[in-house]
């Protein structure tokens, strides 16, 4: 078993077709081609397909085509077509929301009309994506932690794009479509709602997006550390204890005095995933809705320290009577 | 195997190098700027700093002369900014305004040879008049902005014609036709230091008289409204004070509350100043020259080149690093007493200038009103 004692990837997973187990009448959702590939074998398993299409997959793809082309044509027009300047300036392009003037009501397509039917394209996209998650999920005998799990981060975009917006009467409050111009909106969101790090939702959400990380990898290295001894059969080792269960479990409990089994760190795992978009949402639906000012309402509520004068003569709003 | 590992290594420290390239060479120098933990400093690279230095060397002054003897006023017919001053001081400052702003064409820049000088025959005579008026108004009312070191032609012009750094009203960067071009971010444009922001953050803070308050004040929604596209507008005003001063935000800032005032340090007071400071420059200034200036002087909408931080400051948190040049030549540091500006006008420009000069004083006062 020496090839699990590296940090890549040692076992090739290949084998002949594989057209995976009969799934009965659902069978005609399914491609039929299959291609094997070294280089994905490295990464995982070398079989690529047959995919698990069915409507749904088709008009997923189809919507998110169509809303990833028109989020294109915009910025290419954006640069008068310049295809240039297009791959030049790719990062800084973007596709707005309509300005503040229209409120919810439908602009011009030029003037934000286009944001609000990619927002519409691309949410049907997701939604559809997220049913096939649980129709996959069925047609596999699963349960559906993988399809919930999809949807606490569903909750997160839609809060983003559609509920919150929705509530404070203007589309302009959404996230525009690009790279660095989403990465602006989120600073401008924070600076005109008085710095988002004093909401308690988002200090949840970034604890459980940390968590998320450090459980990931503390998880990964105990599986690996102990495969030499049969931890890759882990969810037998939920029942049926065996010595690499026996190995991870004594190594944490030595380490720090307690230690997950080989059930609960997977409830672990789920619940860190789940809670990071599920706070992340109160937080962002919370905000200019029910709190106005992040940093003012920390400092009411005492979770922002304050700190002595920075200076012998305060520092006035100017715009405040008799400060100047 | 090791070969390969060496070439990987070779590359991975390749790699590294160049995008360590970018930055500056250490050490940085950090100076506490604010409240320890609050990351309130501002950080010099010596190298960077050399050479700010050398492009902010301010040139020698000429020697006084005396204040004394026949006024400007009585020896010189039209002149209306200066005419209180001795004639000896009068030629000595235009002497000194032909070597800030028009070194190359001398005296003819705005004079036209053979003829007198007091005619108002070319744009730049009349231009470089209200010029004059703004620098005193700007050293004699906005001292909470341009302190004792206050502003002279040299701290915009350095030997230009015309500020390196002036703005007009944006015209949006080509766009297929029939689509608006979206203002809340735009890429690749100077204004704010080439971030996805809007492009034109000085036609709505530094001209239109909007204030630059985004946040709500209060911790609970009061019917504060205030846009996401307007704060992206702040944003991008606040990159280009920034970039024109070569400072950081937490130079004025505590970046924990960026709005709250109790919060910050006084530059911010001072930034805020210069904010009304310059919107009365655009206005009451500049934008009347405009019916002089020839086409080549205008931006692409036909409106005069205007001020903004950058004009002055040219990446220093204060112009020339603070040199106070003013203390050499006082004659700009407030404008001619009133009863000493009569300036019998004989042609009618002159009368026109009269009245702008009028309506400048007006604009002035209500500018110190806050």
């Amino acid at each position: 078993m020496r090839e699990y004692q590296n940090i890549f990837t040692q076992v090739q997973v290949s084998a002949p077709d594989y057209p995976g187990v009969p799934i009965g009448d659902a069978e005609r959702n399914r491609t039929k081609g299959i291609v094997h590939n070294h280089l994905l074998g490295k990464l995982g398993d070398a079989q690529l397909g047959p995919i698990y299409l069915g409507t749904l997959g088709v008009f997923s793809l189809i919507t998110g085509l169509l809303a990833f082309l028109i989020i294109g044509m915009n910025m290419l027009a954006s640069v008068n077509w310049d295809p240039v300047q297009f791959v030049r300036q790719l990062f800084w392009l973007s596709l707005d929301p309509p300005g503040p003037e229209y409120g919810l009501s439908i602009p011009p397509l030029n003037d934000g009309g286009w944001w609000l039917i990619v927002g519409a394209l691309l949410t049907t996209s997701i939604m559809l994506w997220w049913a096939r998650t649980f129709q996959i999920s069925r047609n596999l005998g699963m349960s559906n932690y993988l399809a919930w799990a999809f949807g606490a981060a569903i909750s997160l975009y839609l809060v983003l794009g559609f509920i919150r917006p929705i509530l404070m009467g203007s589309w302009n409050e959404a996230v525009p479509f690009g790279i660095f111009p989403h990465l602006d909106w989120t600073a401008a969101f924070s600076l005109r709602y008085g710095n988002l790090f004093y909401n308690p939702f988002h200090m949840l959400s970034i604890a459980f997006l940390y968590g998320s990380a450090v459980l990931f990898a503390m998880h990964g290295a105990t599986i690996l550390a102990t495969s030499r001894y049969g931890a890759d059969r882990e969810i037998d080792q939920i029942t049926d204890r065996g010595t690499a269960a026996e190995r991870g479990a004594l190594f944490w409990r030595w380490c720090m005095g307690f230690n997950a089994s080989m059930e609960s760190i997977h409830r672990w795992a789920w619940w860190f995933a789940v809670l990071t978009v599920l706070t992340g949402a109160i937080g962002i639906l919370l905000t200019g809705t029910v709190v106005e000012n992040w940093y003012l309402w920390g400092m009411k509520h005492g979770i922002v320290p304050p700190y002595p004068p920075l200076e012998a003569t305060p520092v006035l709003d100017p715009m405040m009577e008799g400060s100047q | 195997m090791k070969i390969f590992n060496m070439k990987l290594f070779a590359g991975a420290s390749l790699l590294s190098a160049a995008l360590l390239s970018g930055c500056d060479i250490p050490p940085q120098e950090t100076v506490q700027r604010g409240y320890r933990g609050t990351g309130m400093e501002a950080v010099y690279s010596p190298e960077v700093l050399q050479e700010l230095v050398a492009a902010n060397q301010v040139p020698a002054a000429i020697p006084a002369v005396s204040s004394e003897g026949p006024k400007a006023g009585d020896v010189y017919q039209n002149v209306q900014a200066l005419g209180h001053l001795s004639v000896g001081e009068f030629t000595r400052l235009m002497a000194a305004i032909t070597e800030w702003v028009s070194p190359e064409q001398g005296c003819n820049y705005c004079h036209v040879a053979g003829e007198g000088f007091e005619k108002d025959t070319l744009y730049t005579k009349k231009v470089s008049r209200v010029m004059i008026l703004m620098t005193q108004n700007a050293n004699e009312n906005w001292g909470a902005h341009v302190g004792g070191a206050g502003v002279t032609c040299y701290t915009c012009h350095r030997g230009n014609n015309v500020p390196e750094y002036v703005w007009n009203i944006g015209v949006p960067p080509r766009h297929a036709s029939g689509m608006v071009h979206q203002m809340q971010n735009v890429a690749h444009q100077e204004s704010n230091a080439y971030a996805s922001l809007p492009f034109d953050p000085f036609t709505r803070y530094l001209l239109e008289d909007n204030a630059a308050r985004v946040a709500g004040d209060t911790a609970l929604p009061t019917g504060h409204e205030s846009s996401i596209e307007s704060t992206e507008y702040v944003y991008s005003l606040m990159m280009h004070y920034s970039d024109a001063l070569g400072v950081n935000c937490t130079h004025c800032h505590n970046s924990r509350a960026f709005a709250a005032w109790d919060q910050s340090n006084s530059e911010r007071v001072k930034a805020w100043h210069g904010q009304q400071m310059v919107k009365e420059m655009n206005n009451e200034y500049i934008n009347p020259t405009n019916q002089w200036l020839p086409a080549y002087r205008q931006g692409a909408l036909g409106d005069a080149q205007k001020v903004n931080c950058a004009t002055c400051h040219q990446g220093a948190y204060q112009p020339l690093l603070g040199a106070n040049m003013l203390a050499d030549y006082p004659n700009l540091s407030r404008l001619a007493p009133p009863a000493a500006a009569p300036a019998p006008a004989d042609e009618a420009p002159a009368e026109d200038m009269e009245m702008e000069s009028a309506s400048l004083d007006q604009g002035a006062s209500s500018g110190e009103a806050h």
